[in-house]
C-alpha cells in the first residue's frame, strides 16, 4: 500500500514518523525513570536500612509516611511534568508538520 | 424494580437487629443508582451510545466517571481491611493501585484513544488486521473480568450480612448480583457515565466523613499508629487519650504489623517453617524469608502497576475522550481522584486494629474486610449512638456505590465482548442492530449469573488480595500487547499473540491454582505449598516472571516473523503517535473504507 503512493510528502516520511515516536517516548521514560526508581528504592531501603525507616515522624513511621501518604502527590508532580510537556511537544512537531507541507 | 422489591423482602426474615439507618443509607444509594440508570436509558439510542456513550464527554465528567468505575469493594472495603490485618505490605494495594495510571498515561493512554477503537480485542484487531487475533484478545476480557468480580460480589455479600445480621453470605451475593444485572441490561453505558461519576463522589464522601468524625473523637491516625511499637521501640508509645483493646492471639504482633516485610509476605515460609522437621532446615528458612518477602513486594508492584494499564473495563472510558490529549488529561485527573482517596482507607484498618481487634478472630464476611462498616459504630459506646448509626450507614452506602459501580463497569465490558465480538462477529456477522443490542442484553444476564456463582465460593478470601490477581492476569496480558504493539513497530501477530498467551495463560494458571487450594484446601496441593515456599510465591504473585516471559516472547517471535509485520505499519503508527491536528485520522478511515472496522 505505502509503495503505490510515493508521495515525498515530509508526514508520511519514516524520518517524520521516527522523530515523533522518539520525542515522546524519550519524555515518557524519563518519566517512569523517576517512578521507577522509587519504587525500587523503597522495599530496598526497608531491606537495607530498617531502623533508619522505622523511625517516628510525626507519629508516623518513616517508610510508612513515605508510601501511605506522600508517594502520591509524588506522582501527580510527575505527571503533571509529564502532560504539560507531551502537549508541548505535540504541539510543535504538529505545527512544524504542517509548516513543512505549506512550503 | 422486581429486584427491589426482593432485596427488601430478603431483609424482612433477619428483621431483628437491623439498624433503621444503615438500612435507609443502603437502600438509598441503591434506588439512586437503578434509577439513574433506567432514567438515562431512555436517552441512549443506538447501539454505539450503548456501547462507549457516544463518545462526548468532558474531562471532569469522564476522569469522575473512570475513578467511580475505578474505585471498586477492594478500594473501599479491601485495602482497609487488609491494613488491618497485614499492616504496611498491603499498602502497596492502594499506592500502585493509584500510581500504576502513570504507566497508562506515560506509554497507553494518548496513543491508544487516538487509534480509536472501542475496545482491547478492537484494537488488538485493527493493530495487527488480524481477526483470528481479536478471537484470542477477547478471551482475557472474560478471564481478567471473572477474577475482578469475585471479590466485588464478596463486598456484597460481607455488606449485606452486616446490614442484616443474620443473613447469609450467599444471599447477598445473589441480591445485589441480580439487581445490578437488570440495571446493566436496561441501562447500558450511557446512564453508567452519569452514573459512575455520581457515584466517585459519593464515595470519597462516604470514606472522609465518617473516618474525620471518627478520628476527632477516638484519636488521629498517626496517634492510633504510634501505639503500634516498632521493633527498635523496647515500649509502645501511649499517645495521649488513646485507647487500645487487646489483640487476639491471632492478631499480628505489632513489630511485624507495622514493619515491612511483614505476614502478606512472609506467611508462605511461615508455614514452611511450621512444617519443617529440623532446626537446619528451620534455620535455612528463616535465612530466606527476608529475600523471599522482598521477591513477594517486587512481583505484587509488577503485578498491580503494569495491571492497571490492562484492565479491560477500565480502558475501555478512554474511548469516550474526545482526542488523545484529552486522554492524557483526564488520566492526570483520575491520579489525583484516586490518589485523594486512597489515603482514607488505611486509616480505617489502623483505628481499626486499636478498637475492632475482635475482628481479628472472625473469618469471611464477617472477618477485617468489613472493618470500613464497623468501625463508625464505634462512637455508639462513646455517648454518639445516633452519629455512629449514621456514619455507619454512609460507610455502607459508599461500600453499595463501590461494589455496584465496578460490577456495572465489568458486566459491560464482557457483555460488549460477547455481545459485540463473539455474537456479532463469530456466530452471527450479519445480525442486525437490533439483534446485537438484545444479545447485550442475554450476555449481561449469563455474565451476571456466573459472576454470581463465583462470587459465592469466595467468602474465605480477602477482597483485596483477588482484585491484585485480577491485575497480575491483566498485566501479564494485555499490558505487554499494549505497550508493545504501540511502541515498537516490528510487532508481528503471531508474536503478540504468543507473548499474550503464554503470560497471560501461564499466570491465569498459576493464580488458579493457589486460590483453587486457598478455597477448598485440596491437601496434596496444600502440602506442596508447604514444602516449596518460593513456588508459592511465585504462583502467588507471578508477574515478575510472566511480565518479562511475555514480553520476551514478543520479541523472539516477531523477529522470527519479520515478514509478517503489518504493510501499512507506518501508516498504523502514524494514527498512533501523531497529533490529531495533522488529520491523519480521517486519512486512514478513508483508506480501510469497505475494509472491515465498524
Amino acid at each position: 500500500m505505502k509503495e503505490s503512493n510515493p508521495t515525498p510528502d515530509p508526514i508520511h516520511s519514516d524520518a517524520f514518523l521516527a522523530r515523533l515516536m522518539s520525542g515522546q517516548l524519550k519524555l515518557s521514560i524519563a518519566c517512569a525513570f523517576c517512578f521507577i526508581v522509587a519504587l525500587v528504592a523503597l522495599p530496598l531501603l526497608n531491606y537495607f536500612q530498617p531502623e533508619f525507616m522505622a523511625q517516628r515522624v510525626f507519629g508516623f513511621t518513616l517508610t510508612w509516611l513515605i508510601l501511605g501518604v506522600l508517594f502520591f502527590p509524588f506522582v501527580w508532580i510527575i505527571s503533571y511534568i509529564f502532560i504539560q510537556r507531551s502537549i508541548a511537544l505535540e504541539d510543535a512537531e504538529a505545527k512544524a508538520a504542517l509548516d513543512g507541507l505549506k512550503k | 424494580m422486581n429486584a427491589l422489591l426482593a432485596f427488601l423482602a430478603a431483609a424482612e426474615p433477619a428483621a431483628k437487629g437491623i439498624d433503621p439507618w444503615i438500612a435507609f443509607f443502603s437502600l438509598i444509594t441503591v434506588v439512586i443508582t437503578v434509577g439513574m440508570g433506567f432514567w438515562t436509558a431512555g436517552k441512549s439510542k443506538s447501539a454505539g451510545d450503548f456501547f462507549v456513550a457516544g463518545r462526548s464527554v468532558s474531562v471532569g465528567w469522564n476522569a469522575s466517571a473512570i475513578s467511580g468505575e475505578y474505585l471498586s469493594a477492594a478500594s473501599f472495603m479491601g485495602v482497609a481491611g487488609m491494613v488491618m490485618l497485614n499492616g504496611y505490605d498491603a499498602l502497596w494495594y492502594p499506592v500502585c493501585y493509584a500510581c500504576g495510571y502513570l504507566f497508562l498515561l506515560l506509554f497507553i493512554a494518548g496513543p491508544l484513544r487516538r487509534f480509536g477503537a472501542y475496545t482491547i480485542p478492537d484494537f488488538a484487531e485493527g493493530r495487527y488486521d488480524s481477526p483470528v487475533f481479536r478471537k484470542i484478545a477477547v478471551c482475557f476480557v472474560l478471564f481478567i473480568g471473572f477474577f475482578y468480580t469475585m471479590p466485588q460480589m464478596k463486598g456484597a455479600g460481607t455488606t449485606l450480612a452486616y446490614i442484616f445480621p443474620g443473613l447469609h453470605y450467599s444471599v447477598g451475593v445473589i441480591v445485589v448480583g441480580a439487581v445490578i444485572t437488570l440495571n446493566v441490561a436496561l441501562g447500558g453505558m450511557k446512564g453508567i457515565t452519569l452514573v459512575q461519576a455520581f457515584q466517585y463522589w459519593l464515595k470519597v464522601f462516604a470514606i472522609t466523613v465518617p473516618i474525620f468524625v471518627i478520628a476527632a473523637i477516638v484519636g488521629h491516625y498517626q496517634s492510633h499508629l504510634e501505639a503500634n511499637k516498632t521493633a527498635q521501640e523496647t515500649v509502645a508509645a501511649a499517645p495521649a487519650g488513646i485507647e487500645r483493646k487487646a489483640l487476639p492471639a491471632k492478631a499480628p504482633k505489632d513489630e511485624q504489623w507495622i514493619a515491612p516485610f511483614g505476614s502478606l509476605t512472609t506467611k508462605a515460609v511461615d508455614a514452611a517453617i511450621k512444617a519443617a522437621k529440623t532446626p537446619e532446615e528451620k534455620a535455612e528458612l528463616e535465612a530466606n524469608k527476608k529475600p523471599y518477602s522482598l521477591l513477594y513486594t517486587y512481583s505484587l508492584i509488577i503485578a498491580l502497576v503494569c495491571g492497571t494499564a490492562g484492565l479491560p473495563h477500565i480502558l475501555v472510558r478512554f474511548y469516550t475522550n474526545p482526542d488523545g490529549v484529552a486522554a492524557k488529561r483526564t488520566t492526570m485527573w483520575v491520579m489525583i481522584l484516586i490518589g485523594v482517596f486512597y489515603v482514607f482507607p488505611p486509616i480505617y484498618g489502623v483505628i481499626g486494629r486499636s478498637l475492632t481487634p475482635e475482628l481479628y478472630d472472625a473469618v469471611g464476611s464477617k472477618g477485617t474486610d468489613k472493618v470500613v462498616l464497623e468501625l463508625p459504630t464505634l462512637l455508639a459506646g462513646r455517648d454518639y449512638p445516633l452519629l455512629g448509626s449514621i456514619l455507619s450507614g454512609i460507610t455502607c452506602a459508599g461500600a453499595f456505590a463501590a461494589f455496584m459501580s465496578t460490577f456495572s463497569g465489568l458486566l459491560v465490558s464482557m457483555s460488549s465482548a460477547l455481545a459485540h465480538d463473539i455474537y456479532g462477529r463469530m456466530l452471527k456477522p450479519d445480525s442486525s442492530p437490533e439483534q446485537r443490542l438484545t444479545a447485550f442484553k442475554w450476555s449481561a444476564v449469563i455474565i451476571g449469573v456466573v459472576s454470581v456463582g463465583l462470587g459465592t465460593q469466595v467468602e474465605k478470601l480477602n477482597i483485596n488480595y483477588l482484585v491484585g490477581q485480577a491485575f497480575a492476569i491483566a498485566a501479564a496480558s494485555y499490558f505487554p500487547l499494549l505497550f508493545m504493539s504501540v511502541w515498537w513497530r516490528g510487532m508481528t501477530m503471531k508474536g503478540a499473540a504468543t507473548g499474550m498467551l503464554a503470560g497471560g495463560l501461564l499466570a491465569l494458571g498459576s493464580i488458579f491454582l493457589t486460590t483453587l487450594s486457598d478455597v477448598y484446601g485440596f491437601a496434596g496441593l496444600a502440602d506442596f505449598w508447604v514444602a516449596h515456599p518460593l513456588l508459592r510465591i511465585l504462583c502467588e504473585q507471578p508477574a515478575i516472571w510472566a511480565v518479562p516471559l511475555s514480553i520476551t516472547l514478543m520479541i523472539v517471535v516477531s523477529k522470527a516473523t519479520a515478514a509478517t509485520i503489518p504493510a501499512d505499519v507506518r501508516m498504523k503508527m502514524l494514527v498512533l503517535h501523531a497529533p490529531e491536528a495533522l488529520g491523519l485520522k480521517q486519512e486512514y478511515i478513508k483508506e480501510h473504507e469497505g475494509a472491515g472496522g465498524h
